[in-house]
């Protein structure tokens, strides 16, 4: 018999018993679907998080102010307060002993609330240079961008980011408006486009919501509210001094990167006694998250291979009870000349066709994965908006990504499957006495 | 061993197609040897219609799966093709089988899923190398035995009788030199049992090979020689006259 033959013998076996075997290509069309599903959210997941690191640059490394543990604070610290994080110093030394470096930014933060009128945000408020808005890719919307001209006459304008625009000017323009931060009004010269917020990155790089930023010059920052910050908490007060709250370095090659890190973290090794800043090289990062991506593939593949091993035994199953029932036929075919082997074949041949229906299904279902994901967050978001906006922004904006290795493998591995666990059921047809089998009721 | 052994029928010159010499086959059963076939020899020639008598226990059906290559003797030769076939394996007796020989069962065993058609090409698809005219060859047979109108009919749609003439075209598709037929009548009514004898003679006057089995005297009747079994020996080999 030829291959097509073999083909359609299995098929009209199978559906002697139509709803037997459609349960038993369920099984195997979950175990697929389920390989393709996982991988392909996996690698949306893993994809998001490659894009946001490419983001940030690959040819930049980030300085970052952290606050020293409590023990640090207390050697540095006196009774009027604690001075930690990233100094102006350290961003001329940068600049002078890396030549690597072609570019550098220094940014100063902090929490504060901005008015207008009646109208109030806690916002972000950030002091930067005109450079933060290319190297974070915010685009401005309306007005303009701060300007070198800004930061040399130490100008009080600001431009607002998207959502803290919405809530101080819902309905006026805000450009050529004044908000106040403190006591003092900025005049507003730009809004930013609505950015979406960027999710932490393991543990080095915290989430940033861009939507509820303000931004001054960094000179104006200086001057205007300094480097001390006094907040109550737990009604003692705190006095911290920050000189800076981040420095971004572009280095000139993607090669030079990690020496320049070195060289960085040598640096402010030097000059600081406690570890009250972080070096965050983006490539390493991404290098980190592709590791991270092999990992969770291969996790998921485990899950869906234990599905798809559960299918395996459905069909070994089904396959038993099948040989069972067939034996006067497996008598008639030994009798009319069928060799052991061929009978193995036979019924192998059932069993693939069995798991080859489920997986091309499987596959098939797989492809649905982009609109499925589509539809259950329509649904949560319409359905249940307050969970929906309490969801981080990576499960929000996830999009499923569909690898083409995932259809390949869940095929083939759901044929093998058939054949492993057909071969028993196979063999013990093939091994029946031929004169018993003609016997059998 | 069989003293009528050497009563074998006359060879008059035609080919001898099949020959058990000596067989013997033991069975244990509950610790005892019991010998269903006690030393036989036969030879079948090119065109006998040989019918196997005996009671049960006498040995019939173990001869007749001997013959048929289902079962191998325990001491003794049996030629089929002009080789010893008592020593060879599972898989040079399942190509033996597919051959050499064609099967008509008592209970028709016709496979439930498939076409008349279908089941009459069943041996074609374990013949090497494989018939180019399979197809044509089984529905000049279906023609044959009178089914031309039913090709498609499943086994469960025919009448005994019809399904019985399936089996029979399906024991010749392969051309085989002896047709073996396990009380072929004995599901079926008289009237259907005189039909089928008919065809099985019109086969043998074509020059057919037919080895059968029944315990009805009037079936066996109807063949050329009749061999009778008893406790696993030939008791006696009687030629009809026909």
């Amino acid at each position: 018999m030829n291959f097509i033959q073999q083909l359609r013998l299995g098929f009209r076996s199978l559906l002697l018993h139509k709803l037997r075997s459609a349960l038993a290509v369920l099984g195997i069309l979950i175990g697929v679907t389920a390989v393709i599903w996982l991988v392909a959210l996996g690698e949306g997941v893993s994809y998001q998080a490659q894009q946001q690191i490419k983001n940030l640059g690959a040819t930049s490394i980030i300085v970052r102010t952290i606050k020293p543990t409590e023990e640090a604070n207390r050697e540095s610290g006196s009774r009027s307060g604690i001075s930690y994080g990233l100094l102006r110093d350290d961003y001329d030394r940068l600049l002078v002993n890396v030549p690597t470096i072609t570019k550098a930014m220094p940014m100063r933060e902090i929490s504060r609330e901005v008015r207008n009128g009646e109208f109030a945000i806690d916002s972000s408020l950030v002091g930067c240079t005109p450079e933060y808005f290319d190297i974070n890719r915010l685009a401005i919307e309306r007005g303009r961008a701060l300007s070198a001209a800004d930061m040399e006459y130490l100008d009080n304008v600001a431009v607002l980011a998207y959502e803290v625009a919405e809530k101080l000017f819902p309905i006026e323009d805000p450009l050529g408006r004044a908000v106040q931060i403190g006591e003092e009004f900025y005049v507003v010269i730009g809004v930013a486009e609505q950015r979406t917020a960027s999710a932490a990155i393991g543990g080095s790089l915290a989430a940033r919501q861009y939507d509820k930023d303000v931004y001054i010059p960094l000179s104006t920052f200086r001057a205007r509210i300094g480097d001390q910050v006094i907040t109550v908490r737990g009604g003692t007060f705190q006095n911290e001094t920050i000189e800076l709250n981040q420095i971004t370095a572009v280095v000139d090659d993607m090669n030079s990167v990690d020496s320049s890190a070195d060289i960085i973290r040598d640096l402010l090794a030097r000059y600081h006694k406690s570890l009250d800043y972080a070096v965050v090289v983006p490539k390493e990062l991404l290098e980190q998250a592709e590791t991270m991506r092999t990992m969770f593939n291969v996790l998921l593949l485990l899950i869906a291979g234990i599905s798809l091993l559960v299918g395996g035994i459905g069909i070994m199953n089904i396959m038993l009870a099948t040989v069972t029932e067939r034996t006067r036929e497996i008598g008639i075919r030994r009798a009319l000349g069928a060799t052991k082997g061929e009978i193995v074949q036979q019924f192998l041949w059932e069993t693939v066709v069995l798991s080859g229906t489920g997986g091309l299904l499987g596959v098939a279902v797989g492809f649905l994965c982009g609109p499925t994901v589509t539809i259950v967050r329509e649904t949560i978001s319409e359905l249940f908006p307050e969970v929906w906006s309490n969801l981080p922004p990576n499960i929000r904006d996830l999009e499923p990504l569909i690898a083409p290795w995932s259809i390949v493998a869940a095929f083939g591995i759901s044929v093998g499957v058939g054949i492993v666990f057909g071969i028993y059921p196979a063999r013990r047809a093939a091994n029946m006495d031929p004169i018993e089998a003609l016997r059998h009721e | 061993m069989s003293s009528v052994a050497t009563e074998a029928p006359p060879a008059s010159g035609r080919a001898v197609v099949a020959s058990v010499r000596n067989v013997t086959k033991l069975y244990r059963l509950g610790g005892e040897d019991v010998h269903a076939l006690a030393g036989v020899s036969i030879d079948f020639h090119q065109g006998d219609f040989v019918a196997i008598m005996g009671s049960s226990g006498s040995g019939k059906s173990t001869l007749l799966n001997l013959l048929g290559c289902l079962d191998r003797p325990t001491t003794g030769q049996y030629l089929l093709g002009g080789n010893d076939v008592a020593t060879l394996d599972d898989e040079s007796l399942s190509r033996v089988r597919g051959r050499y020989l064609g099967f008509v069962f008592q209970s028709y065993n016709l496979i439930q899923q498939l076409s008349v058609v279908e089941n009459i090409a069943v041996p074609l698809a374990y013949q090497r190398p494989p018939n180019p005219d399979g197809h044509a060859l089984c529905l000049r047979l279906a023609k044959l035995v009178g089914l031309s109108g039913r090709l498609g009919h499943r086994p469960n749609q025919l009448s005994g009788g019809q399904q019985q003439r399936v089996a029979i075209a399906r024991a010749l598709v392969n051309n085989p030199h002896v047709i073996l037929a396990d009380e072929p009548t004995g599901n079926l009514d008289t009237a259907t049992s005189i039909e089928i004898m008919d065809l099985l003679d019109a086969l043998n006057n074509a020059g057919r090979t037919i080895v059968m089995v029944t315990h009805e005297p009037d079936i066996a009747a109807r063949a050329k020689t009749v061999i009778s079994l008893r406790d696993g020996k030939i008791e006696s080999i009687t030629h009809n006259d026909r």
